[in-house]
């Protein structure tokens, strides 16, 4: 196991190369250089000779493949930049965003995981009746709202209209029942749908015949037989949402104010402070990565079929 | 069986009228989506005269309405157009090639995959300038990775068939199989994720449109008429209301849809979901 | 009957049925036997005939859109075709077991085998776990497995076709039931392994006191281990007589047709000889449910059929000697 891990570890680092290389090369194709964009915002009017003296000092008027070299030279060290907006190593302004958004995130994963999946065994144990059918058009519902507007809604209905909760900003946990509410949605809806799925498959399978011959109560035949089997399939649906998450994690993050990487993210595009950018898609990239891995070797430790040599 | 029906029917029905309201919308909408703004007239609520209220430039939100479904189903169509497309394409030809070509497209997969379409998204369209065209480059570009990992497994497994054997002994040239054998028979499965690719395309529209790098005001897009909305939702509610459970019906009514006709065209699929 | 004792399983003018897009036919009907105290009982017929359905009736395992209809099933003695799922279930595993046709996939994959036969012991015997896998490794050096106190930790990939079947078995017997359904134990294995299999069966079962039911479409299988034969076909019993009868003296003609079917192994002049130049074989084809032909639901199929066999389904004629046969022509 610790050999698989190993590898997998080392084959992320071509991924994770080819994606710096995705995004350095999107980003030299912009027309707008960073200390364009500041000029162009009106906020700071900038003579041509400042704007030739930042070029030179960020390195931007080096031909592309030159730069590229140096950032990946830097790479290998760790050393992702200079943030251009704020001076900082980029390193530092994203190890002060890397905890909000895993808080947020995993908020939203396990609300999902720990509503979404009883919520999918109880409509398949119960296929057909009252309780099946209004959670599937719950769940179907919850895949359908887009994702701020419930945000909003959430946010007007429990801040504003009600005062219990505050409608944005980072703190007491307080600030983090909305936007986790309002990002779990999602992915709960889709893990109530395949648990569903999954459960019905595997209620009409040969060992759960097995099991009933052998005299076992239906709750007994969930209990000992049901819920691994599905867990497996579950776990690695639940991994891939969490990539989704993180994605749409961007959107809640803007609505709440919530400082993590996807606010972050989105306020250095509009500013062109692209090693921040970069920093934080490698980031976000490595979040991912990881959580697959991990969804893997739970896998490999519930289901004794899956070898991993 | 009833409930494919019902989900077939009422994903048609809601689609239906959102396809009906954006086509039909410079008769069914009352004034200009763009230039009928009216500041006296700013966030009035939602009455006789102005069906769903009018937002902060005085603006009705009820025929912005109208004009944004067009937006958001252009969006919708062309982007999953353009998804299928490529990843069929690459999917197919992979999958029945093999060899470097296969290693070479899963890696671009594999590549894919570890980055959050949005995300992808978001970054693509930083560097075009906003607008609509630009949403269906970057859309369009960044969600084909599902489709052809799809496609792939599913020519694999029709490659060994029979027909596909005998169509090669007959001598038809690869890409001819590949169009004539391979495609007809992922068509079904291609056509849900196309369907439920849809409404994820809406989705992203509006999300990208809020964050500022969609469509920008005052063009009539369900998302940039949300992107104001948060500064106003004290005082002018329906502003964000109307196009957003505008949104919700009509994501809601692809879902239906692809659900339904997954259930018609692909019974058997290991992705019921 | 043995005169004087109450057979252990008694079925009665059974009626099961499945319903399809509203419309619903008899899948089985009129099926009346009776198995006696450790006697091994044999029921033969082609694939779609019913005798599964039977085996799932017997157990009360029948799911939509299979349903009971009419008739009675009396297991010692009491009525249970229309006990309650409780009830059902406190039979099931402990007095009437089943072994079904598929071990590649009748084990959870998850759980090791011991495990899974130790459930057994702690459902019906009330053990503790660590009694149980204990219980479990016995059990599976009564179905000859080598080395079981290793085996028991082995997960069900890690096992053969064969080896999975001693599980099955293992399992179904651990807690001593009266009755043995085997649903085509046999089938979905090797030959050679086959017959080790049949053997065991008989074995246990013999040492334990347990009647079987065994179900296949494989005669050679019947012929091998039971003591009384019925013959199902369309969902009836045509044909029902102790083992030998059956075998050397067929009485209906779908049992004749089953029986010469067979190829018979030998010199190619042996069989010239005997009028045999081809493989013999029954023409038309099994009906499906919903379309049993009226009258003797053979009749198509059957050379001798007449026009009373047309009109009029046979009822059941019992023979001297305790057999009975369902045909107007019978032999």
């Amino acid at each position: 196991m610790t050999a698989y891990v190993l590898r997998r570890l080392w084959q992320m680092v071509p991924i994770l190369l080819a994606v710096a290389l995705l995004i350095f090369v999107i980003f030299s194709v912009v027309p707008g250089t960073f200390a364009s964009a500041t000029a162009a915002d009106g906020r700071n009017v900038v003579d041509a000779q400042v704007l030739e003296r930042m070029n030179r000092e960020f390195g931007l008027n080096d031909p592309v493949h030159v730069r590229f070299g140096k950032y990946v030279a830097q790479l290998a060290t760790f050393d992702l930049g200079i943030s251009l907006r704020s001076r900082e190593p980029v390193t530092v302004v994203l190890g002060q965003r890397l905890w909000p958004t895993l808080q947020l995130t995993l908020a939203a994963m396990l609300l999902a995981l720990a509503l979404g999946v009883p919520l999918g065994f109880v409509a398949a144990l119960k296929s057909g009746g009252w309780v099946d059918s209004l959670s599937m058009v719950f769940a179907i519902s919850g895949l359908s709202v887009p994702l701020f507007w419930l945000g909003l809604m959430l946010m007007y209905l429990f801040a504003l209209v009600l005062g219990w909760l505050p409608s944005f900003g980072y703190g007491d946990p307080s600030h983090l029942v909305l936007p986790a509410l309002a990002l779990c949605v999602f992915p709960m809806a889709l893990l109530a749908r395949t648990t569903r799925a999954v459960v019905l498959e595997i209620l009409h399978a040969d060992f759960v015949r097995t099991a009933r011959a052998k005299g076992m109560s239906e709750m007994r035949v969930v209990r000992w037989h049901l819920v691994r089997n599905a867990m497996v399939i579950v776990l690695t649906m639940a991994g891939l949402q969490f990539g989704s998450v993180i994605g749409q994690a961007v959107v809640i993050e803007k609505l709440f104010a919530w400082p993590g990487l996807g606010s972050l993210l989105v306020d250095s595009v509009s500013t062109r402070d692209i090693p921040v950018v970069q920093g934080c898609i490698l980031c976000i990239v490595i979040f991912f990565l990881f959580s697959n891995l991990l969804v893997d070797v739970l896998s490999a430790r519930i289901d004794p079929r899956i070898k991993y040599t | 069986m009833r409930l494919t029906r019902a989900n077939l029917v009422l994903g048609a029905f809601l689609i239906g009228a959102v396809v009906i309201g954006g086509v039909l919308a410079p008769w069914l909408a009352h004034t200009d989506p763009v230039m009928d703004a009216n500041l006296m007239n700013a966030e009035t609520a939602p009455g006789r005269e102005f069906w769903f209220g009018t937002d902060g430039q005085g603006r009705d939100v009820y025929s912005r309405v109208l004009y944004g479904a067009r937006t958001s189903l252009t969006v919708g169509i062309v982007s999953q157009l353009i998804n299928s497309v490529i990843g069929v394409t690459l999917g197919v030809s992979s999958g029945y090639w093999g060899g470097w070509w296969d290693d070479w497209v899963s890696g671009l997969t594999n590549m894919m995959l570890a980055i959050p379409s949005l995300i992808f998204a978001l970054a693509i369209m930083a560097i075009l300038s906003p607008g609509i065209t630009s949403l269906l480059i970057a859309l369009g570009l960044t969600n084909w990775s599902y489709s052809c990992r799809i496609s792939r497994a599913a020519t694999l497994s029709l490659k060994g068939q029979g027909f596909v054997q005998a169509a090669k002994m007959l001598g038809y040239g690869d890409v001819r199989i590949m169009l004539t054998q391979i495609l007809p028979n992922i068509l079904g499965p291609i056509i849900v994720i196309g369907t439920l690719g849809m409404g994820g395309a809406v989705l992203a529209e509006a999300a990208l449109s809020f964050l500022g790098l969609g469509i920008r005001p005052p063009a009539p897009s369900w998302g940039s008429m949300l992107s104001n909305a948060r500064e106003q939702i004290t005082t002018a509610p329906w502003v964000a209301i109307f196009p957003g459970l505008a949104i919700f019906f009509t994501v809601l009514g692809l879902n239906l849809l692809g659900d339904g006709l997954r259930d018609l065209l692909d019974p058997q699929s290991k992705a019921r979901v | 009957m043995k005169p004087g004792g109450i057979a252990l399983l008694e079925v009665e003018d059974l009626c099961l049925s499945v319903t399809a897009g509203g419309k619903s036919c008899d899948a089985v009907a009129d099926l009346s036997f009776a198995i006696e105290r450790g006697q091994i009982f044999g029921l033969v017929g082609e694939s779609g005939c019913g005798k599964s359905i039977t085996a799932l009736a017997l157990m009360g395992l029948l799911r939509r859109p299979l349903a009971w209809r009419s008739g009675k099933i009396r297991f010692k003695g009491q009525e249970i075709q229309a006990l309650g799922p409780e009830a059902m279930r406190h039979l099931r595993g402990k007095h009437i077991s089943m072994v079904f046709q598929e071990p590649m996939t009748a084990l959870n994959p998850l759980a090791t085998v011991g495990r899974q036969i130790a459930e057994m012991f702690v459902l019906h015997e009330g053990m503790g776990w660590h009694e149980a896998e204990k219980a479990a490794v016995r059990a599976l050096a009564k179905v000859r497995v080598a080395a079981p106190d290793q085996r028991v930790k082995d997960y069900p990939h890690q096992l053969s076709g064969g080896m999975r079947q001693r599980v099955v078995i293992a399992i179904a017997l651990a807690c001593k039931p009266e009755l043995l359904l085997a649903d085509e134990p046999t089938t979905a294995l090797d030959v050679t392994v086959q017959a080790e299999i049949l053997e065991l069966i008989h074995d246990l079962c013999a040492a334990q006191g347990t009647a079987v039911l065994l179900i296949s479409h494989d005669l050679g299988v019947i012929a091998q281990s039971c003591e009384r034969v019925a013959v199902m076909y369309a969902g009836r019993i045509v044909e029902e007589a102790g083992a030998q009868e059956v075998f050397q003296r067929p009485r209906h003609h779908y049992t004749r047709g089953l029986i010469s079917s067979l190829p018979l192994l030998g010199a190619r002049a042996i069989n010239a000889a005997n009028g045999r130049t081809k493989l013999q074989e029954i023409r038309g084809m099994v009906p499906a449910v919903t379309d049993f032909p009226a009258g003797c639901s053979f009749h198509p199929r059957c050379g001798m059929a007449t026009q009373a066999c047309i009109d009029r389904a046979p009822g059941l004629t019992r023979l001297e000697g305790g057999a009975s046969v369902r045909c107007h022509h019978h032999a």
